[in-house]
Order: C-alpha cells, then structure tokens, then sequence
C-alpha cells in the first residue's frame, strides 16, 4: 500500500493503494467516478482518457501511484455546475454518440486536441481531427458526427 | 409542439447522462457484499480435462472460493441451448453438442471456462485464476469449416459425425440446374465471409445478487434482451424460476448481436452467487470479449448465377458452408437459413434459386447473429456476382441491375420472402446522382494523373427486419414468438411513461419513442419518459436486434396508444357531455371540436384516478398494456456506391466517397436514423478492408487484441453521403421498415466492387488489406499498366 493525494475535478483526494492498482481502478473504484470506461487491455480504444496536469491520458496506462501529487480531471469535472463544456453540448448537438461508452474518452481526447492545436497556433482540419483520434475507438457512429462535434467545438472554444 | 414529432431530427433525451459521465452501465454499479469472478479458461483448443487443482489458489489472499463444472452440474444448472431448430434436409434434427456453463469432461475452443475464482477484489481472482492448475490431454483441433468437414477431421462433438450440424436445403435444385444449363452466360464464384469480432465497446459484464431470505436472484447484465435472458436462465438453465429472476439490463454500451445470448459467464455468476452467499461482479476485459463473445459470418460459398441473352437472371445456385465454431449459439442455427438463404433474391426477379447450406463444429468461439446475420452475407454474394456478372457481359452494373429489379409489389420470391413495397431504381436513381457517376471518368482520369487508380461500386442491397410473424417462424423452428410488447401509463398529473420490450443501447429509444407519444397526445417532450431493461419494471418483452425496435417495438407502443387515447375520449366525452366521436386531443386539452368546451389532458389523467365522474362501467385508471405481432417481416432496401483510390505502389486503399440511399419506410427521428447508417457502413467498411479473426491451425486466436484485430479508426472512413427514398411499409401502423443493419449489409460489397473495379480483377477476398490489394494487383496485370 502506498498513500497517495491528488486533485481530481478540483477537490483533494488521499487513499492507499496497493502498487498494482491502474488510475483507472482507482477513479472508477475508489473514487466512484464510473465515468471514466475500460474498454480493452492494449490501451489502444482510449475509454479512459482524462486529463493529468492539462494532458490528456490514458488511465488504463498507468499507476495509481504515478498520478501522486498529479492535477486530474475526469468527464464528471467538465462542466462548469450545470452549464455543460462545448465539446459536450456539441456531441448532443451533432448526434456525436449513441451508447454513449466511448463518449467520455472521445470528449475529453476532443479538449485536448482542440487546446492543443488552439496553443499552437494550427489549424484543427478535418484530417487533423481523425488523425488525432487514432486512439480513440467507436464502434456506433462511424466517427461522421464525432468529427463534426469536435469541429463544432472547436470553433466555439 | 410538432417540432418534436414523426419526421422531426430531435437531439437526444439520454445524451446528457452520458456526455456528463453519469451513464450507469453494469461495471459501474457496485452493490452490498460484492464479490468478483475470475474465470479459468482452457488455453487449449480441444483437450480432455484430467484434473483441476484449486489448492493453491484457494490459499491466495482475498479468495472466497474456487468452484468447477462438476458442481455446476451436480446442483442441476443446465446446459447452454440453441433456440431455433433446423432440419436437415433428410429430415434429421440437428445435431445440438452438449455445452456446460463451466466444462466438465472436454474443453472445445481456446477460451472455453473450466472453472471460477470468487474473491473479494477483481485483481486477487485473476490473479488466484492463473493459480488454479488444469491438467489437459491435449487433442488435434480443426478451426476452418472445409478442414472440419473432411474425412478424419478432429471430431469437436461425438453426436455429430464429421462436424456435421445440418446439411440444409431450400428451393427446387432440379429446377435450378434446368434453368443454368439453358443460360446463355453463368457466373461462377467462390467467396469467402471474413470472421468478425462485434466488439461493442463495452466488454461484456454481470452482476449477480442472491437474497437467501427470498430465494431471489437479481442479473444486471449486459443484455439486449432482459426478458429473453430471464426466460432462458429460467426455463432452460434452471438457476431459478422466472418469478424469483429479476433481470435488469441497464445502460448497455453497443450489442451488434453480441449481447443477444446468454453467455456461460452470467449463469455462472448466479449460481456463484447463490453458492458463495456474496453478490458476485464479472467484467470481460477485451482479450476475454476476443476470445468468448460470439463472432460473425465466416462462410465459404460456391455459386453460379445464369443469366439470358438479355441478362436476365435466370437461376442462382449457391453452396454454402457455415462455421458454428465449438458450440451452437442461441441464435446461430437461423443465420445462415432463414436470416440467410431467405433473402438470396436479393433486390431481382429470380425465378429459380436453390441453396444448400452445411453447418459445422469446429475449434474455435461460438458464431452467431453479428449486425446484418446471414443479410450481409447473401448482399455480398448476390452483389459481388451482379458485378462481376456485368464485367463478363460487357455491361454497365447499374444497367444489368436495372433490368432485373422487382419493379411490382407484393413480390413472392422462390425462397419464402414475400417482399411488401420497395422502389428499387428509385433508390438506385438518388445514389447514382448524389454520387456524380457522370463524373466519375474525369475524376479517374484525375487520380490516374496522381497515380492512382480510383474505381467505382455498386451495391443494391435488400435485407429483412421484424423478424415474425411469431406463427410463422415458429413453424420454421424459432423457440420464441416475436412480438413486442408496451404499456403507456398516464400518469394523474398527465405525464406519461412508456414501458416498452425494446431495448435500447445506443439506437436511442428514449428519444424516438418519447416522439411518437409527444405527437399522439400532442403534449411536450419532456412530459414523456420510455421506461425499458427490467424484467421487474416492464412485463413481458423480445429485446433488440434485428432493426426490429422500430417496426415491431414501437407498433406496440401505437397499439397502446390507441387503447390509451379511446379510454381519454370516453372519459372526456363523459364530463363534457358530447359524443365520443367530436372529442380531439390537442395543444395539451382534450377538446370538443368546433366548440369551447375542452379538459385539460391532465385534468382527464386526474380523472381517471379520482374516478369520481367516469362513465358507467369503467374501470378506473389510465394505462393499456398491448403486445403486437408483425404480419410480415419488413424489407428495408438501398443502393450504396463507393469510391476509391487505390495506390498501385502499396495498395493501400482510400475511400473517397461512400453513398448511401436508403428505403427505410416512415423515418421517426432522421438524425438517429442516420447516425446509425454512418455507424453501419463502418463496420461494412471495417469488414470489406480491415477486420478478420484469425486462428493459427492449433485454434490460438492470433487476432485476440485492438492491436491485432484493426478496428475501424476514424482516419479510415470518410464523410458519408446519405439520401433516403421512402416507400411506406403496408404492414405496420407507423410505415416503418428499420434501420439498424442496412449499413453493415450493403457496404461491403459496394467497397469489394470499387476496389476491384480499380484494380482489374474479380479476385479480391475480404478484407482488403493493402497487402491483399497490393497481390491481387500484382496478379491482375494492371500494376504494369499503372506504372
């Protein structure tokens, strides 16, 4: 066991972990922030994408203990209260999901691709967006609406 | 109000859970007293089990208990079971090999459970299931159906010689062989039906509560069927009587079929539950979804299609063989007979059809209904031939298309389908223009310029959905009867709920259905709530699959409708003394029409429960239940043209425009509608270029992860273009045909044709991958000619 504290959507949090413990079975087990999905073992389908001191990562790929003293924000800390974040009114606004299990990750991979691009200074294509989405993996829309959703967002953010 | 009704592209109602992260999907519940399951699966594909020693495990931290196929049989759980029976064409029943939750004597496929660990963390029971020691006499396995059927083939099931499941039929063959024997030219092929994955992206998962006190098991799993699930862990695998079952199917994150059946995992779970005293959780992670989810398609197929000298068709023969892999599935007998063989006229006029279609064992994962079952596979065949068919002939592939349409309806096909309404070169009309075929030679000559060799597809698909009526596949041997089932419920205040059979999990239910109700009553949106996925809530119900929630779940609600909206009439013509035929509901009153006179619709709900002034003789209160039973199956149909670039370099291909003009029937929501278009073709295009469940010739899955299986990403698909070319349904209230598959159906082959057209050759296998482009490229001659 290993104690650990970090600031998930804003709030501080400390625990014991045991060392093998992924982020994402910290989040969605002792945090019970079921938001956050585990959609394979590979980390290549990126259910698991959360944002660690303003990156975006995969919670799948790494420790509990890694995230120590870490900045996180989970899809339940986007929205500002009640007032949803674009790319979230934008993924209803466009039809950008359907069983709703890759959302999450697809939403918060959209933030940061958008804040990346936006603190660069590049254009955010339609091919710069399916590119970037190379490890996010949706197997209901075939990702028509959620490029549109990211391209809606991006012009908003 | 009518913003929100039929025909109106309304944003979702359920999007705000999910978008938010408040989505409840089973791995996300946890419960009092909650264990979890760990499975011991064999890692052989076909061994006789010696011995299981749990000593090891059983001392590992956290353990509760280790338990084993014995004691699931000898506390009476039942066998898995296939609910549709098929005939062999000599009469034999099929030969159905026995299939234990947990193995017992024999393991049959790399995967199949033999044991399970219950400890108090998911962690500590996998960890304590690679502690469990199995000891396997290890057997020769056969994974390919050819291979399995040929003699001295490893025997998966001792009850069935040579693999054999069935060796079905339908058509006249005599007739068949008359009418090619007389064509003026056939077409000959051999196709191959790629394996798939369904991969939902939500692993499957169970949580099982037994309450001792009661006798009571409570499922949440990840279902597309509670009440089949409860019917089936009931009546077949003992584990309780329906009364004392509840099943709740909560948010469910995509099925495409898979989560149809009930896998050995949940009747394990329960039984575990009951035998440990602790509520029992098992999430699949995606290597376990790889290797025990059901799969789809795998068929190899000979055909001959014989045309005239007009090119016409005159007859088409085809021989299929169907991989089961080690198990039947619950569905999978009818996939490849009357999901099947029944739809082999495709969108022509085909006097003379026979097809035989062998089933077989193998060592491999069970195969069953994946999104299209058994439709995709007849579109391709029938569709790859058509192509290929006009090139032998010289003839254009949307001409020869055209001259063979069904163009009067009702239709009989020789293969049972009576096909209702369709406008199959309407259809073909609004793709050819929204594609710019005139167009396409200048942006071939374009692409060539580039060095690339751009080619064009067609594909004209027809499918059938609502799968019924429950009298006639009963006499084709379903088990079940389906109809659907609702009940709308007024509340006193004038809200209303739904309660509906259907299951929604991704197709947006809680919208779509919500809009027909809104319409009805004319009453607000938000004043509506569908209420589905447990067994406790909802009576009685079919699930979703199919694409039959449209046709055949929301006809019942309609049915309900009716019976709701004649009670409101009588109780508004009662307290407002006029005749039940001048009362209209609109604008949120219940009105006489042409007067003053009107209720509020919640002063009618009010009453109805007061019941202080209702007519003489009525019941009090404002529900109606309905269970409604199709006439027919509905015909959805649709032309899809692809294109694509094809670098001759390294055949890697890119889609450059795909096409979609569908028939759907009425359309109630036509943003979802086509949200599950793109969502379909992509999986089409996934199937056509990237997808394939491989196994070595030992039964490993090679393909067992997303970093060996390719997925559809979102660089590999393009912007979809989608028409939509409505004929009405004559057989259900609401005109609906459905949506859910036709994109997984008729992409394929739309893709083959574009990629073969580019490339100058018929002989292309999916999926083509740039490998398999870059050979049969190589093979064709036109690598030459490119350079």
């Amino acid at each position: 066991m290993t104690s650990v504290t970090m600031t998930i959507n804003g709030k501080s949090v400390s625990g014991h972990v045991e060392d093998n413990v992924l982020l994402v079975q910290f989040l969605r087990e002792a945090q019970r922030l079921t938001g956050t999905h585990v959609g394979c073992d590979t980390s290549q389908c990126g259910a698991c994408v959360v944002h660690m001191n303003g990156q975006a990562v995969k919670a799948c790929t790494m420790l509990a203990v890694q995230a120590n003293g870490a900045d996180l924000t989970t899809i339940e800390g986007l929205a500002d209260g009640a007032d949803l974040h674009p790319m979230q009114k934008a993924f209803n606004d466009n039809h950008g999901l359907q069983c709703g299990f890759c959302t999450p990750g697809m939403i918060m991979s959209g933030v940061d691709m958008v804040a990346r691009y936006k603190a660069e200074g590049r254009e955010l294509t339609e091919e710069a967006i399916r590119h970037e989405l190379e490890g996010n993996i949706c197997r209901c829309t075939g990702y028509h609406n959620i490029v549109k959703s990211i391209q809606q967002a991006a012009a908003e953010m | 109000m009518s913003d929100v009704g039929i025909g109106k592209a309304v944003k979702r109602k359920e999007d705000k859970r999910f978008i938010t992260g408040k989505g409840k999907y089973t791995d996300d519940i946890r419960v009092e007293n909650q264990a979890y399951a760990a499975f011991v699966r064999s890692p052989h594909a076909h061994a006789t089990v010696k011995g299981i020693n749990a000593d090891k495990a059983r001392a590992m931290p956290g353990v509760i208990e280790v338990l084993d196929g014995h004691q699931l049989t000898g506390d009476g759980i039942g066998n898995l079971i296939c609910g549709w029976a098929i005939s062999s064409k000599d009469g034999s029943p099929m030969n159905m090999g026995a299939w234990s939750a947990l193995a017992t004597e024999k393991v049959r496929y790399a995967g199949d459970a033999v044991a399970v660990v219950i400890a108090e963390s998911t962690n500590e029971a996998r960890l304590a299931a690679e502690a469990v020691e199995v000891s396997y006499d290890v057997h020769p396995a056969v994974v390919h159906a050819d291979k399995a059927m040929a003699a001295g083939a490893p025997q998966v099931h001792e009850n069935a010689p040579g693999n054999m499941i069935y060796d079905w039929g339908i058509g006249e063959e005599a007739d068949v062989d008359a009418a090619l024997a007389s064509s003026a030219h056939i077409t000959e092929m051999e196709i191959t039906n790629n394996r798939l994955a369904p991969n939902a992206m939500e692993p499957r998962s169970a949580l099982a509560i037994f309450d001792g006190a009661e006798d009571h098991y409570t499922l949440y799993t990840t279902s597309q069927n509670p009440h089949v699930a409860r019917l089936v862990l009931s009546a077949f695998y003992q584990v309780a009587p329906e009364h004392k079952l509840r099943v709740i199917a909560p948010d469910v994150g995509g099925g495409f079929g898979s989560k149809i059946y009930i896998y050995p995992e949940e009747i394990t779970c329960l039984w575990a539950s009951m035998k440990t005293g602790r509520s029992v959780k098992w999430t699949s992670d995606r290597s376990e979804a790889f290797l025990t989810d059901a799969h789809g398609r795998d068929h190899i197929t000979t055909a001959k299609m014989g045309f005239d000298a007009s090119g016409k068709v005159t007859a088409f023969k085809v021989d299929t063989i169907a991989n089961f892999g080690a198990y039947m599935s619950l569905f999978s007998s009818a996939v490849p007979t009357y999901l099947y063989a029944t739809l082999l006229s495709g969108q022509y006029n085909i006097a003379n059809i026979y097809c035989n279609v062998r089933a077989v064992y193998s060592n491999t994962a069970p195969v069953d209904a994946y999104r299209g079952a058994g439709r995709p596979e007849a579109c391709y065949l029938i569709e790859r031939m058509m192509e290929t068919a006009a090139r032998e002939m010289g003839k254009d592939p949307g001409a020869l298309r055209r001259a063979n349409f069904i163009e009067s309806f009702p239709h009989q096909t020789p293969v049972i389908m009576a096909y209702d309404a369709g406008d199959f070169g309407g259809n073909l009309d609004k793709a050819l223009a929204a594609a710019d075929v005139p167009g396409f030679a200048a942006r071939k000559a374009e692409a060539a310029a580039r060095g690339k060799l751009r080619g064009i597809g067609y594909s004209c698909y027809i499918e059938a959905c609502g799968i019924a009526p429950s009298a006639a596949v009963g006499s084709l041997g379903a088990g079940v009867g389906l109809w659907e089932s609702a009940e709308v419920r007024v509340n006193p205040v004038g809200t209303i709920e739904v309660l509906t059979g259907s299951h929604s999990h991704g197709q947006g239910h809680e919208t779509t259905f919500a809009q027909i109700v809104a319409e009805r009553f004319d009453l607000p949106i938000e004043n509506v709530q569908i209420v589905h996925g447990d067994t406790d809530k909802v009576q009685m119900g079919m699930g979703t699959y199919g694409s039959r929630s449209g046709a055949v779940g929301m006809s019942a609600i309609v049915k309900a409708m009716d019976k709701v909206e004649a009670k409101v009439k009588k109780i508004a013509a009662h307290a407002l003394e006029a005749s039940e035929d001048d009362i209209v509901i609109e604008g949120g009153e219940v009105k006489v029409a042409g007067t003053d006179k009107a209720m509020g619709w919640h002063e009618v709900g009010l009453s109805a429960y007061t019941a202080h002034n209702l007519p003489p003789d009525m019941e009090p209160g404002l529900k109606e239940g309905a269970f409604y039973d199709p006439v027919n199956f509905t015909f959805p149909a649709g032309a899809y043209i692809a294109e694509v670039e094809v670098d001759p370099e390294t055949g890697v291909t890119e889609i450059v425009q795909f096409t979609a003009a569908d028939d759907f029937g009425t359309i109630i929501n036509p943003m979802i509608v086509e949200g599950q278009v793109h969502g379909g073709v992509a999986q089409g295009i996934g199937q056509a270029m990237l997808e394939n469940v491989v196994y070595s010739e030992e039964g490993q899955l090679i393909s067992g992860s997303f970093m060996d299986y390719t997925m559809p990403r979102a660089d590999d698909v393009p912007f979809y273009t989608i028409e939509h070319n409505t004929t009405v349904c004559p057989g259900n209230p609401l005109g609906i045909k459905g949506c859910g598959e036709a994109g997984a159906i008729g992409a394929p082959p739309a893709v083959i044709n574009a990629i073969t057209d580019a490339i100058g050759t018929n002989d292309l296998s999916m999926p083509a991958t740039p490998q398999a482009v870059w050979a049969a490229l190589q093979a064709s001659g036109q690598a030459m000619a490119a350079e």
